[in-house]
């Protein structure tokens, strides 16, 4: 944490806890350091912080206690779900309490009329469609995590997943939310209609990560299941063709329901792993699935076969069956654990490109990885240019965890430069802080700020997450002097 | 035509708010019926953006198109018509002279928003002007971007009270092979009955509507999905349906012919009766969006409708009114937010435009 970052809180640990027993059952109060390890780092292990306090409320009046007791006493607050975040979101803070919403596991009402379904925040993403599903509807954003992270943190988050493009993400598929105030007020965001009075809260508190308000229930948007999906598999011998064949099927007209595409290497640690059969021979591989009425899909299936075939795939397979259809994504979905058994650790990149520039984008990162002697595997999300490079490396070799971070922020320096942005669908975090001074300037950092304390002007709620101090971004700037200008001129040096 | 006045703008808004002076955001006047008369706005300063305009960028296989804020709509959509394109969530545009930036402003969106999104949802990214003169980017020309606060959709609806939009990025949708529209005659109850069965189904709905005893079922997507879907539902194919939908969102139809004011409910889908007193019982309603908006004309006092509304868990807005009715209604044409949501709105207009230059009051009187 950034020195400009450190918050002093006006109490001591044993007298918060103190407080907390008040209205916390004792068995829902950690603070013994083997209790409180299990919750030193998110799904981005290598940022690891021990919070001071962990605490497990039920109730929402229970939260408002503790936002209330935190603002009093100035103690920082960070949210946590699941914790299966990637970029550091939920990383306790040393000085705080963390606040955990597991027990916030029950789906309150599904109404298919309405086609919405309630949930606490604390229900697993992949829960709300199997609760939907004997009303033939569903739950749309599909993070890989999908079975195990929960509602909340993908509305802190704004999660996507494989059918971005055709879907969206969280911000498109929600409608209600109830937050808490870091003062401990109850406020509820979005309704039943399809729009809100005043300005779009839900947008903004969307992908904020935890930095507005603690989320305490979610109204998300279900939709019917598709009569039909159908995936195609097409292999290239040259990934720049393959990133062409994803213009071209968009410009016949098509808008798939997931548009993946995996290199050399990934296919190579996918097929080891899972056996999905893909072909080993490929520069790339694209998975087209579609999905929507049946008449639909096989109208587009043929479209679509036609399209890769004269953009120059070497092969193109339409899965024969439904089986042979989740064989196609088994590798796909297995590519992050695959990759994870060709290295002892990889690191997983978000960035996000205009697709046009993929070819340049992957040469750069091809010299970069030369110049870091660190490999990458490349997976990305193809229809909305979601690129997830691997960089892997092995964390017990001094430095080179180090130079993965510095690999890692050049590759999302270089995203920015194309127009692009450092974070796709992971959020910015811990991980990311850095390069917010690269993708946006002082104004807009400050803006940021000034957004930030309108909901909560002492800064309680996940401290030095997200977005940067200038302060930060001042030194960070120090060592990324770019054409000899000095990033933001207005601040003193020190 | 291509002129970027950005730096008079900016120029104009910064000399504002160094002497408080209050700033009225005007684009095509398109929409200068909709939303607050306020005192303050009566003796304001026009900041005029309709000149700065062009197309900045658009490559159709990217699905997104930047333009200046100034760029009239009809411009926006002939160039997408031209590549088999469109804006998905049908902007009404109530002028030839509809800007792309109070498109956004406003946030409306016509008869595909149940099935397709809203303005809001199809907004990428956004240069503005804040109330302190300050040129800003927000968001950008991807479709999936995490970095920082959702500031882009903010402006959405914001009225140009938080900051005056420059440059817009919208994702666009390739047009449909095929659309067509089936009708039936039922009474209400049944309408909506339909419309949430078909809802729940994969048929390729696009639009819906309800009124004068007659549901209309708009169907788009590939040809034999759409003639598959024509079989499923029934009814009888509506001839010249395509004027229909145009006349509907410019609100052209016979329906919106009225003295009385015109009333916006946005709601939970499924509410059948508004619950509003007998008297207003008989007030002309039309659905849309599968039962979740309905215009309502009706002289009933506004805190009565909007009481129905928030019974209904959701709001309405007087969208127009005869001109002479305009004092009557302040401050709530907008639905009145609870104490709390007040506090925070106060204190993100404070965050953008903290000298109170920039339309203040047209949302409402606080902001």
């Amino acid at each position: 944490m950034h020195n400009s970052e450190i918050i002093e809180s006006k109490i001591s640990k044993s007298a918060l806890i103190d407080a907390l027993r008040h209205f916390i059952p004792g068995e829902s109060i950690l603070f013994e350091e083997e209790d409180l390890r299990p919750y030193e780092c998110d799904g981005l292990s290598a940022y690891r912080a021990i919070p001071l306090i962990v605490v497990l409320p039920e109730t929402i009046e229970q939260v408002q206690r503790i936002l209330t007791l935190c603002h009093e006493h100035q103690v920082p607050v960070v949210a946590r779900g699941a914790g299966t975040g990637l970029s550091g979101g939920a990383l306790p803070h040393e000085q705080g309490l963390l606040l955990s919403l597991a027990k916030f596991r029950n789906i309150i009402d599904i109404n298919p009329k309405r086609r919405t379904a309630r949930v606490q925040p604390g229900v697993r993403n992949l829960a709300i469609s199997q609760a939907a599903d004997q009303y033939g509807l569903y739950y749309a954003p599909d993070p890989s995590s999908q079975i195990a992270c929960t509602i909340g943190g993908n509305v802190a988050e704004n999660s996507g997943g494989v059918h971005c493009l055709k879907y969206g993400l969280t911000v498109h598929n929600i409608q209600q939310l109830k937050i808490i105030t870091i003062e401990g007020e109850l406020l509820t965001i979005g309704g039943s209609g399809l729009d809100s009075a005043g300005y779009d809260l839900l947008a903004l508190m969307t992908g904020s990560e935890g930095m507005l308000g603690v989320i305490v229930e979610v109204t998300v948007k279900l939709l019917p299941k598709p009569e039909r999906a159908q995936v195609l598999l097409a292999a290239f011998d040259d990934v720049v063709k393959a990133g062409e064949a994803v213009g071209n099927i968009i410009a016949a007209g098509i808008i798939p329901a997931g548009l993946e595409m995996m290199d050399r290497l990934a296919i190579r640690a996918a097929e080891d792993f899972v056996h999905a059969g893909y072909p080993l021979d490929a520069e790339a591989i694209l998975l087209c699935e579609l999905d929507g009425t049946n008449e639909e899909v096989s109208e587009h299936v043929l479209k679509v076969r036609e399209v890769l075939k004269q953009s120059g795939a070497t092969e193109v397979r339409t899965a024969k069956d439904e089986a042979e259809r989740l064989v196609f994504w088994a590798g796909r979905k297995a590519a992050f654990p695959a990759v994870g058994r060709l290295s002892p650790d990889y690191y997983c990149m978000d960035g996000t490109i205009p697709r046009k520039q993929l070819p340049q984008v992957l040469k750069a990162m091809a010299d970069l990885s030369k110049e870091y002697e660190l490999p990458v595997a490349n997976v990305f999300h193809a229809g909305d240019g979601n690129l997830h490079p691997l960089i892997l490396y092995d964390a017990n070799i001094s430095g080179e965890l180090e130079r993965t971070e510095e690999f890692g922020g050049k590759i999302l320096e270089l995203c920015v430069k194309v127009g692009g942005t450092i974070t796709g669908e992971h959020g910015v975090g811990m991980e990311k802080i850095n390069q917010m001074c690269v993708q946006f300037n002082s104004l807009e950092l400050q803006q940021f700020h000034a957004v930030k304390a309108a909901f909560d002007p002492d800064g309680l709620l996940n401290p030095g997450k997200a977005v940067p101090t200038l302060h930060r971004c001042a030194e960070f700037g120090a060592m990324h002097v770019h054409k000899g200008e000095l990033p933001f001129p207005e601040l003193e040096r020190f | 035509m291509n002129t970027d006045i950005s730096q008079q703008l900016q120029q104009q808004i910064q000399q504002a708010c160094e002497q408080a002076t209050v700033l009225r955001i005007i684009g095509g006047n398109s929409k200068a019926f909709y939303g607050r008369a306020d005192d303050r706005m009566a003796s304001a300063e026009i900041l005029n953006v309709s000149a700065h305009r062009g197309v900045l960028s658009y490559e159709p296989t990217e699905l997104v198109i930047t333009a200046r804020a100034g760029t009239p709509l009809t411009e926006i959509e002939k160039l997408l018509d031209d590549n088999g394109q469109m804006l998905a969530f049908e902007p009404p545009a109530f002028a030839e002279t509809a800007t792309i930036g109070g498109t956004i402003a406003c946030n409306l969106s016509g008869p595909r928003r149940a099935y397709a999104g809203a303005a809001r949802d199809f907004l990428l990214g956004c240069k503005i002007i804040n109330g302190k003169g300050e040129m800003l980017s927000f968001g950008g020309e991807v479709m999936k971007n995490v970095a920082g606060y959702d500031v882009s959709r903010l402006m959405a609806g914001a009225m140009g009270t938080l900051g005056v939009l420059l440059e817009v990025s919208l994702k666009v949708l390739p047009k449909f092979e095929m659309e067509t529209t089936q009708s039936f005659h039922c009474p209400p109850a049944e309408a909506l009955d339909k419309m949430h069965n078909w809802s729940q189904t994969p048929l390729p709905l696009s639009a819906s509507c309800f009124h004068d005893s007659i549901l209309r079922i708009r169907l788009s997507g590939s040809t034999d999905a759409v003639k598959a879907a024509i079989n499923t539902i029934g009814g009888e194919t509506f001839d010249d349906a395509s004027q229909y939908w145009q006349d509907l969102k410019e609100q052209r139809l016979a329906f919106f012919n009225t003295d009385k004011p015109l009333w916006r409910l946005s709601l939970a889908s499924d509410i059948e009766s508004l619950g509003l007193p007998a008297d207003y019982d008989k007030d002309d309603c039309l659905y849309e969006w599968g039962g979740a908006l309905r215009w309502l004309k009706s002289d009933a006092p506004g805190e009565i409708i909007q009481h129905a509304a928030a019974a209904a868990d959701g709001h309405a807005v007087l969208f127009r009114h005869p001109e002479e009715q305009q004092a009557v209604f302040q401050p709530g044409i907008f639905q009145p937010l609870p104490s709390g949501l007040l506090r925070i709105h106060k204190n993100l207009k404070q965050a953008f435009d903290p000298e109170n230059i920039l339309n203040p009051g047209k949302l409402y009187p606080e902001l």
